[in-house]
């Protein structure tokens, strides 16, 4: 993969995808071949809202290529707080370090700090838009446990908010896929991600409940309906317990499904779940470091 | 003479903006960032009758030819209008105008989480689709009255 910068799924072909989670499953099977790979290089951590694991993953995998991490702290302890633009942090920070990992709340962040820098950078999530690192950690997932071929895969809960789900439905355009969109009408795609999917020609169906394509899913990728995106506590209550999955409830899906969720997760995922072999999303969280350790040494 | 021409009077010096979508011609002046307060002499024509629009609105800005950005912003909401230069009282340029591949720094982005919204030193951007125009930082799609975002002064 050869991009200055990493903003958006949109950005990433096959090849790209391919080639990173290749380097992946590599370092995953052999993490000391690559133990001093990136001696000397320096990443920044800028995170300026909370993070778990995006963030210790991303300094966990430098760390285990040789390299190190600088962290900006807490946007209550930095200079943001004294009313410091993105624009100008960042090129503050492009002065200290090799590349750029951020995470910021708004849309278009990412895309923004990197017109200003010259050292790459990565979006570790801007706002509602996109989160690519995320996604490749994603599909790395999806390929060790369902493949790519002829697969059919639905994703359920927030997608208008879902940074996650915007990218790796971008994502998933590259492969033989059927995708299946299942959440309430409020908080449906947005009309930018309908849209390239559309231009993509990807196979796409739009659902309301689950119960409609759950028996034709080899990957159920779940997401948290979000509390706070209701104006109206009752119109949350009354559409969150549809967008929740028990252990009974899958016993109509196939017996290979693979469940999904980027976490956290509050209740979109019962835990009688945890102990069935469709739940995979606590290796989908582990994934993160030899995808983001393969990520780094190919960007870098 | 026609029955529109009659209507409008001819300027000597500045811009005819002719064939402009019936009923848009107060966009085109807010694009202009004219609101008579600042005493430009402006006629304009809304709805009048036009053989290739079936309704059309004119504006005529009199001392003041447009800009390539205010050109670009127009083609957005007056796809058809044509641009007519005009010196001592003659036609001396004359063109349609035509719809970019972006247009910087003339629309602001309706989404209020959008980066370009808060206090960061650079312009808007959207690039044109066939329907409507996507903004470059966010991707927000704006479909529908695109003149409610217009920002050029």
């Amino acid at each position: 993969m050869r991009h200055d910068h990493l903003i958006s799924a949109k950005q990433l072909s096959r090849d790209d995808i391919e080639a990173v989670l290749d380097r992946a499953a590599e370092i995953a099977d052999d993490p000391g071949a690559v133990a001093d790979a990136r001696e000397d290089t320096l990443l920044g951590l800028c995170f300026f809202e909370p993070s778990t694991r995006t963030k210790m993953s991303f300094d966990t995998a430098m760390k285990r290529l040789g390299g190190d991490t600088v962290d900006m702290g807490s946007v209550e302890s930095s200079s943001v707080k004294k009313g410091e633009s993105l624009a100008d942090t960042v090129r503050v920070i492009e002065g200290y370090t090799d590349a750029v990992v951020l995470r910021h709340p708004s849309e278009g962040a990412a895309k923004l700090a990197s017109e200003f820098v010259d050292v790459p950078v990565i979006n570790a999530g801007d706002g509602a838009g996109q989160h690519p690192t995320q996604t490749l950690l994603d599909l790395h997932t999806i390929r060790e446990n369902a493949g790519f071929e002829d697969l059919t895969i639905g994703i359920m809960g927030d997608l208008k908010y879902g940074r996650t789900v915007h990218s790796l439905a971008h994502a998933l355009t590259n492969f033989d896929v059927s995708q299946h969109f299942i959440s309430p009408e409020s908080l449906r795609l947005p009309r930018s991600v309908r849209f390239d999917l559309h231009e993509s020609g990807a196979q796409v169906r739009e659902h309301t409940e689950i119960e409609e394509v759950l028996e034709t899913l080899d990957v159920l990728y779940v997401t948290r309906i979000q509390r706070e995106r209701f104006p109206d506590e009752n119109e949350y209550r009354q559409v969150a317990g549809q967008y929740r999955i028990d252990a009974e409830m899958l016993e109509a899906a196939k017996d290979d499904l693979t469940v999904m969720h980027p976490l956290p997760r509050v209740d979109e995922i019962a835990p009688d779940v945890d102990d069935t072999d469709h739940a995979t999303y606590f290796e989908q969280a582990h994934n993160g470091v030899p995808v983001r350790m393969a990520l780094l040494d190919e960007i870098l | 003479m026609t029955e529109t021409e009659l209507r409008v009077s001819k300027i000597e010096n500045g811009t005819v903006i002719d064939h402009i979508t019936g009923g848009q011609a107060l966009n085109v002046l807010a694009i202009l960032g004219i609101d008579g307060s600042s005493g430009e002499e402006v006629s304009v024509g809304m709805n009048v009758p036009s053989d290739r629009l079936g309704r059309k609105d004119i504006v005529k800005v009199e001392g003041r030819e447009l800009s390539q950005n205010e050109v670009d912003v127009l083609s957005l909401i007056a796809p058809a209008a044509t641009i007519n230069i005009v010196r001592d009282f003659d036609v001396i340029e004359k063109h349609r105008v035509s719809r970019p591949e972006a247009v910087t720094g003339v629309l602001s982005c309706p989404n209020a989480n959008c980066i370009t919204t808060e206090n960061e030193p650079v312009e808007s951007r959207f690039e044109v689709l066939e329907e409507g125009v996507r903004c470059a930082y966010c991707d927000t799609i704006i479909r529908d009255s695109l003149a409610a975002h217009i920002s050029v002064a």
